[in-house]
Parts: structure tokens; C-alpha cells; sequence
């Protein structure tokens, strides 16, 4: 972006945390910022507990028979673990706080197009994770995350339908941030910001949000549904009532497969930002990678077949639906392809965002290609429903969009807080999560291509060296997640001022002081070349 | 403890295709990842900042994105239509072949051979045969998948799904439940037991029982118990009520009819065996028969474990002499128990 004017040293009291420090101040902000914090606290919170949840499930893992917990408390652990992870992390992550928190930074405006909108999907979303908590209080929910029925509509006996009204509840604030963030990127963009001009994070955003107000309707329809047969006995997916237990499968992935995009598109926006920002280049075939992000977005919608090759669904479509996931995973390679290809030439440095960026270029391709086994007919039959689908979805959302969220956490940090990380500890914690990762989920394959089925409490004795090494890994992993809580809230007391463009990048945002002041600019920033004007050589 | 399988073995017709694909798609991957990863580190080393490499470059054309990618979208489309074709057989049921019913229920499986023999949760079976499952559920979603065979497939309330394959080698391999189904969903567990087709004839005569399974022979009650699955509906907390084994052993339980039975060796073989001819008031009538399937000498193996752990505590301290009266409702049977 063009160099408008050096950021006029700032007055401590006009940064957005000094304005005010009520509490009452935060609860009622419209200020994106302050909502992104929020977010930011809430979502860590809500992390740290279904990350206990998987330890629980590690724990019990670590031997053959059940020793730990009872069934019915395993049963609990991973339907928790599943529900807060994917509705109460993951899509709210990166979208929620470094969305919220960069968007009207980065195309030059002062907040998005909605801000009490903005404030009231914090509120919907608390409101849902409410719920969803309480139902957890009272004896939690059995049903996995995929509520599949009969089961979830009239055999379970947990609290299926308190949790589904969080999930519920939750989603109109997925759609409420969608559509703030499509009339805020289409609407308020600076003078001069045409489309492509605009950050790869905000295109990959952009996509997000199409998903987002798209598809999490259809999840609304297909729990409201499974309300109406728990509560009034109507028979749409009962077959003792006349109805099809095929037909909520079709619907729930419907809208969890595009999902797993808001669960990944976000990351991949972050990675080109920090990439493009390390290696001091622009994001090789940048129209190519905007675009491609969109063409995630709208195959995306095409593909939710696939989780069905073994359901009793037509040979034929599962067919179509195969070819179909074979090409979705064309435009994600093309983005690896490219991230890889700006490196070539550049002048590479190794901070600890482009750490995260490097290790999720790895754990994507991975998590990326194993799809492509799970996307191949014959074999999907014997895989589907066992470890290796275990392994391939942490590999994306948490080998892709965890490293990438703690990748951006740490490169917009300076600009959040005001304050700098201490680097050697984030680069070791870096290596700490890349490497226990690694050894968490790479068993998971084997034991899958073994024939362990997910979801299994106790198991055959031959599989327990390899759940023993996923156990010993995810013990890391925890480590690793731990440090970076610990680091980053120490820095807010102690952490060296940050200056308003610590990497020295591109983009409006790092043109605005750090932390920036309520109103973003003071001036409206005047853009005149595209968004990653790095010179290299230098 | 380092004798641990990495590979799963492969006994059916079906194994060695899907195995096939599977090492194409393994070769496939490596390749990319260890390019990308190559590439990454490769990079990372020579354009470090202040490295001395030349970083002139001509701009790059669009011709860059489709070199790579056409070859790799073409082997990727070869894969996907062979793992179709593959895909397509397994759906395509054979012309003849030995046809087993299956009932999948929470949480066990029930298989029906040709000649009306039942079994639970062991499935018995000649090698080099085909064989077809017409599944059905009698309640929630399961999946009936053997690994060693590469074949799984969803078992649904109110619809046949079938599968077919042709073991291929001889012997005693899981069967798991691939669907979550509820609480004892890990416990829905057998085995399918590959015979040579001597072997199988003797099973089929009926000297099967104690042949086929060698194995059972050996345990103990307490085995016969978890095997039999009888722990799904016979402990307190469940979620499919049926009276608790403990402290009923010569007891006096009331009965739906309105009289009541001494819990003896008689009452314990005629429940395995005619669960319906006596059913205990308050519960409801689902257990199904083990008729046919477990053995004379497995039964009183199960009479002698319910004898040891099921003394009323009342009288623990004589031989279990019947006691009488002091049950209503069968409501000590939902007592608390660990």
C-alpha cells in the first residue's frame, strides 16, 4: 500500500484500550477492536476447555480397556470436545477477533459497515456458548458433533436439544458477522482500494463470510427439524415415523462441509499475509490466489456427498460426488503451490508468524492430499469413520487454521496490545506445537488404515503402542499451547512498546499507530498500488 | 510390547484392490510432500536475508501455474477413476453367493446363516466363498466393517444395505461397528471366523459349537459374560433396563405374570435360552435367544460365575439357600451397584 504519511506519534489516551477502562466500556463498545477482544477472550476460554476435554479423551486412550471414565463420560468428552472446538474456536476464530479486529484496518475505513450489529453477534454468540454450557452442566450431550439421527432424534438420552439451541443461537452470530463483513468489504473499502488492491486476508474473508451467511441457515433448518421430532414427534428423519435418517445427513453436511472452508479459508488469508510479509515479496499470482479462494467457497458447496460413500447414497452420486472432491482440492493446491513459489527469491527472515506460516504450509499439504485418499471411493470404504479421517481433519483445522490463527495472533499482537512478544519463547513454543503435533496425529493414520473406528472408548490390544505415541504427543501439544498463554499475557505488563510497524510490512493497518486509536485513521488513507508492495534486494 | 502391526492383514478378494489404489494414492503423496517440503526448507536456507543468491528475476507467466498442475490433475483423475471402478464392484452384488442376514441392534450383532443357524457377534464362514450380508438395524445407524477385509457399510433402521466379499484366508478377525450407535458403541464388537471348508462343513453339522469355537471353550464366566454382551442390558445405568446379576442368585423375583421364580440353575439356563418364557415384572421383554449359540458347558460356566458374585448378601455367609419375600417390584435389583 502507499506510504500515506508516517504515523504522527501517538498520545497514550487516544488508543483504543485507554479511551476508557470500565468494564461497562467494553460491554457496550461498538468499536471492532474492543468486539475482537472480546471475541479474543472469549474464544480462549472456551479453547482451554475443549482442549481439557481432549485431554480426558488422550488420558482414557492410553490403554486398551476402559479405565478412566465410564462410556457414557467418554461419549460426553468427545461430543463436547467436538461441539465447542468446531462452533465456539474454530469458526469463530480468526473471523471474530483478527476479522473483526483488521478488516476496517486494512481497506482504510473506521469500523464495519454495522458496528452495534457487530456487538449484538458478541452477545448472540455468549448467549449460545451459554447454552451449549449448560447443557454441558447438567449432564452434557452424547450424540457426537454430527447429531446424526435416529440417534440424536430418538434414542439418546442426554441434552441433545439444549445443546443444539446453543449451536442454534450461535449461528445467527456466524451470519450476523458475515454479512457486517461482505457490506463492510463491498461499501467502505479507501479511495483507491479496488478489489485487487485488497490484502489476500481480506479476499479469503470475503469468501468466509459468503459461507457463512450461505450455509449455516441450512444447519438452523436441519437441528430445527430434529426439534420438531424430539418435542412434538413429527417423522422426518425416525423411520418408525415415516421419516429418513439419510435426509439429516444430506443436510448437516450440506452445511458442515462448506463449513470446514470457514474453518480453513481464514488461515490460509493469514498465511499469504505473513509470507508475502517474511519473505519481502509480493504473494506470487496474487489474483490467482484471491480467486481461488472463491472457487474454494463456491465448490465448496458441492462436495458434502462425500462424507456419505459408505451411507447407502446412489453409486452414481457418490461418484460425481468424488470427482467433484478431487477437483475442490485443485484451487488449495494452487495456494501451496504459490506460497511456496513466493519464497523463491525473497529475503527470508524467521519470526515466529512466519514459523507458524512454514509449519502450516507442511501440516496443509498433508492434511490436504489425505483428503484426496478419503475422497477416493474404494478406499474411503475402508477408512471412512476411523482414525485416518481423525488424523486428516485435525491436520487441516488444527495443522492448518490453529498454526495459522497462532501465527496471526502473533504477527497482528504489536498491533492488538501495543506491545512485543519475547521472541525466543514463541519461536520455541513454535517448534514445541509443530512437533507435537505432529506426533499427536501422524499415529492416527496408521491406526486408521489399521481399522481403529473413531469414536471407540476401549479397542483391540494391538492398537495401543500407536494411541500410547498420539497420547505422549498430544501431552506436548498442550505444552506448546500452554506457553504461548502464559508469554503473551506477561507481555501486556512487560513486553517491549511496540513501534506502529514492528515487521516493517505492508498494508494500511501497520500506517495507523500501535494500538490504534478508536477512530483507525485520522486521515482516510488514499491508496494507489496493490497491497504487497515489497522491495526486494535490499 | 514392540510387536505391534502397522499394516492391516489382508484376507478377502477386495483387500488387495483397495490396498492397490492406497499405495498409488501413498506414492502420489509422498512425492508432493516431500516437493513442498523440499522446496520450503530449500528456499528458506538459500533466500535467507543477507544470503548473497542473485535475486533477479524475470517475471513469472501464468504458464508457470499449469506446468505443474496439469500432470498433477491428470494422475489425480487416473486415481479417482480407478478407486471408482473398484468402488463400483464392491457395490455390484455377485450372482450366487452365501447369503447371511444381518441385525445390527445396541449393541451387538446378530447374523443369520441360509439354514436359519443364529449367531451373536461371531460370524462363521468358509474361506474362497462369496459371501453377500443383507443388513438391517432394529434401531439406530451402525456400520459393519471389517478391516482385514476393506469392506464397510452403513446398517440403517427399516432398509437393507448389502456388501459382499470373498474371504480369502483362513482365520479370526474383528468386526467392529464403524457408526457411533450410543453408549457401548466401542463394545459393539465380534469376530468373523474364516473356516477351511472341512472345517466349516463340520461347524454347519452342528458339532459346531465346541469346534468353531475353540476359543470360548476356554473362558471363564466373567469372559463369557463380556463376549455375550450380557453387560449391554444386565447393569444397573444402562440404557436398556434388564434386572442387575448381582445378589439375585437364589432369590425370589416376581414375574410379569404376576407369579415369581427362584433364581436357580433351571430359571438362569431357561432366560438364555427362552428369554421370553419368564420375564422379570417391571422390565420389558427384549432379550433376545442364545439358543444355538452358546453351549451347554458355557451356560453352567455363566450359572456358576451369576452363583459366585450373585450371593444375596442377606446370606452370604451359609450356601445360597433360596430366600424368600424380601423382593417387591424387583425394585432391589435397580439398587445402586458398582
Amino acid at each position: 500500500m502507499s506510504v500515506v504519511s508516517p504515523a504522527p506519534p501517538l498520545r497514550l489516551k487516544e488508543s483504543y484500550l485507554s479511551v476508557s477502562f470500565t468494564i461497562r466500556s467494553w460491554l457496550l463498545s461498538t468499536d471492532h477492536k474492543r468486539i475482537g477482544i472480546l471475541y479474543l477472550l472469549s474464544i480462549t476460554a472456551l479453547f482451554l476447555f475443549g482442549g481439557a476435554a481432549a485431554v480426558a479423551m488422550r488420558v482414557e486412550l492410553m490403554t486398551p480397556q476402559a479405565d478412566v471414565v465410564r462410556a457414557e463420560v467418554y461419549n460426553r468428552m468427545f461430543t463436547v470436545h467436538g461441539v465447542i472446538m468446531v462452533w465456539f474456536f474454530l469458526i469463530p476464530s480468526i473471523p471474530a477477533v483478527l476479522g473483526n479486529f483488521l478488516i476496517p484496518l486494512m481497506i482504510g475505513a473506521r469500523d464495519l459497515a454495522f458496528p452495534k450489529l457487530n456487538l449484538a453477534s458478541w452477545y448472540v454468540f455468549m448467549a449460545g456458548a451459554a447454552f451449549t454450557l449448560w447443557a454441558i452442566v447438567r449432564g452434557g450431550v452424547d450424540t457426537g458433533w454430527t447429531f446424526y439421527t435416529p440417534y440424536s432424534s430418538t434414542y439418546s438420552n442426554s441434552y441433545v436439544m439444549l445443546t443444539a439451541t446453543g449451536i442454534f443461537i450461535t449461528g445467527f452470530s456466524s451470519i450476523f458477522t458475515g454479512l457486517n463483513f461482505i457490506v463492510t468489504i463491498h461499501t467502505m473499502r479507501a479511495p483507491g482500494l479496488q478489489w485487487f488492491r485488497l490484502p489476500l486476508f481480506v479476499w479469503s474473508l470475503y469468501a468466509t463470510s459468503l459461507i457463512l451467511v450461505l450455509a449455516t441457515p441450512v444447519l438452523a433448518i436441519s437441528l430445527g427439524l430434529i426439534a420438531l421430532e424430539r418435542l412434538f414427534g413429527f417423522g422426518i428423519y425416525d423411520p418408525n415415523k415415516g421419516g429418513d435418517p439419510l435426509l439429516f445427513q444430506h443436510l448437516f453436511w450440506f452445511y458442515s462441509h462448506p463449513a470446514v472452508y470457514i474453518m480453513i479459508l481464514p488461515g490460509m488469508g493469514v498465511v499469504s499475509e505473513t509470507i508475502a510479509c517474511f519473505s519481502r515479496k509480493a504473494v506470487f499470482g496474487y489474483k490467482v490466489v484471491a480467486m481461488s479462494s472463491l472457487a474454494i467457497a463456491v465448490l465448496g458447496f458441492l462436495v458434502w456427498g462425500h462424507h456419505m460413500f459408505v451411507s447407502g447414497q446412489s453409486t452414481y452420486a457418490g461418484l460425481v460426488f468424488s470427482l467433484l472432491s478431487f477437483l475442490v482440492a485443485i484451487p488449495s493446491a494452487i495456494k501451496t503451490f504459490n506460497w511456496t513459489a513466493t519464497l523463491y527469491k525473497g529475503q527470508i527472515t524467521f519470526a515466529t508468524p512466519m514459523l507458524y506460516a512454514l509449519g502450516f504450509i507442511g501440516l496443509f499439504t498433508i492434511g490436504g492430499l489425505t483428503g484426496l485418499v478419503l475422497a477416493s471411493l474404494a478406499v474411503d470404504v475402508h477408512v471412512h469413520d476411523t482414525y485416518f479421517v481423525v488424523a486428516h481433519f485435525h491436520y487441516i483445522m488444527v495443522g492448518g487454521m490453529v498454526m495459522a490463527y497462532l501465527g496471526g495472533i502473533h504477527f497482528w499482537w504489536p498491533k492488538m496490545t501495543g506491545r512485543m512478544y519475547p521472541e525466543g519463547w514463541a519461536r520455541f513454543s513454535a517448534i514445541l506445537v509443530f512437533v507435537g503435533f505432529n506426533l499427536t496425529f501422524f499415529p492416527q493414520f496408521l491406526l486408521g488404515y489399521l481399522g481403529m473406528p473413531r469414536r471407540y472408548h476401549t479397542y483391540p490390544a494391538e492398537f495401543q503402542v500407536l494411541n500410547v505415541m498420539s497420547t505422549a504427543g498430544a501431552s506436548i501439544l498442550g505444552v506448546g499451547y500452554l506457553f504461548p498463554l502464559t508469554y503473551l499475557l506477561w507481555s501486556l505488563r512487560y513486553g517491549p512498546r511496540a513501534e506502529s510497524n514492528p515487521w516493517n510490512a505492508t498494508g494500511l493497518e501497520w500506517q495507523t499507530p500501535s494500538p490504534p486509536p478508536t477512530y483507525n485513521f485520522k486521515e482516510t488513507p488514499v491508496v494507489t498500488e496493490g497491497p504487497y508492495h515489497y522491495e526486494t534486494g535490499e | 510390547m514392540w510387536d505391534f502391526p502397522l499394516f492391516p492383514e489382508s484376507a478377502s478378494n477386495l483387500a488387495g484392490r483397495v490396498d492397490a489404489v492406497y499405495f498409488a494414492l501413498v506414492l502420489f503423496m509422498a512425492v508432493i510432500i516431500a516437493l513442498v517440503c523440499f522446496l520450503v526448507v530449500f528456499f528458506s536456507v538459500r533466500y535467507r536475508k543477507g544470503s548473497r543468491h542473485n535475486r533477479a528475476m524475470k517475471p513469472a507467466s501464468a504458464l508457470v501455474e499449469l506446468v505443474w498442475s496439469i500432470p498433477l490433475f491428470t494422475v489425480a483423475l487416473g486415481i479417482f477413476t480407478w478407486a471408482g471402478k473398484v468402488y463400483f464392484d464392491m457395490r455390484t452384488m455377485p450372482d450366487s453367493a452365501l447369503q447371511i442376514y444381518v441385525f445390527a441392534k445396541q449393541w451387538m450383532w446378530k447374523f443369520e446363516h441360509a439354514d436359519g443357524r443364529r449367531e451373536i457377534n461371531d460370524l462363521h464362514l468358509p474361506v474362497g466363498e462369496a459371501v453377500r450380508l443383507t443388513m438391517t438395524s432394529e434401531d439406530v445407524i451402525h456400520s459393519l466393517y471389517i478391516p482385514a477385509f476393506r469392506v464397510k457399510m452403513d446398517v440403517l433402521p427399516d432398509t437393507y444395505h448389502e456388501q459382499w466379499f470373498t474371504p480369502t484366508r483362513v482365520g479370526t478377525y474383528h468386526l467392529f461397528c464403524a457408526e457411533y450407535c450410543g453408549t457401548e458403541h466401542s463394545q459393539m464388537r465380534g469376530r468373523v471366523i474364516v473356516m477351511s471348508r472341512g472345517d466349516y462343513q463340520e461347524w454347519l453339522a452342528g458339532r459346531g459349537i465346541a469346534a468353531g469355537n475353540e476359543v470360548l471353550g476356554e473362558m471363564t464366566g466373567a469372559d463369557l459374560l463380556d463376549h455375550f454382551r450380557c453387560l449391554t442390558c444386565h447393569e444397573a445405568g444402562g440404557a436398556i433396563q434388564a434386572p442387575s446379576l448381582t445378589g439375585i442368585w437364589g432369590r425370589r423375583v416376581p414375574l410379569s405374570d404376576g407369579t415369581s421364580v427362584i433364581v436357580d440353575e433351571q430359571y438362569v439356563r431357561e432366560s438364555i435360552l427362552e428369554p421370553q418364557a419368564k420375564v422379570v415384572a417391571g422390565y420389558p421383554p427384549v432379550m433376545p435367544t442364545y439358543r444355538g449359540q452358546i453351549s451347554e458347558s458355557q451356560i453352567s460356566q455363566l450359572i456358576e460365575f451369576i452363583r459366585k458374585s450373585g450371593v444375596n448378601r442377606a446370606t452370604a455367609e451359609t450356601s445360597p439357600a433360596p430366600v424368600d419375600g424380601n423382593v417387591g417390584g424387583g425394585q432391589s435389583d435397580t439398587g445402586e451397584r458398582k
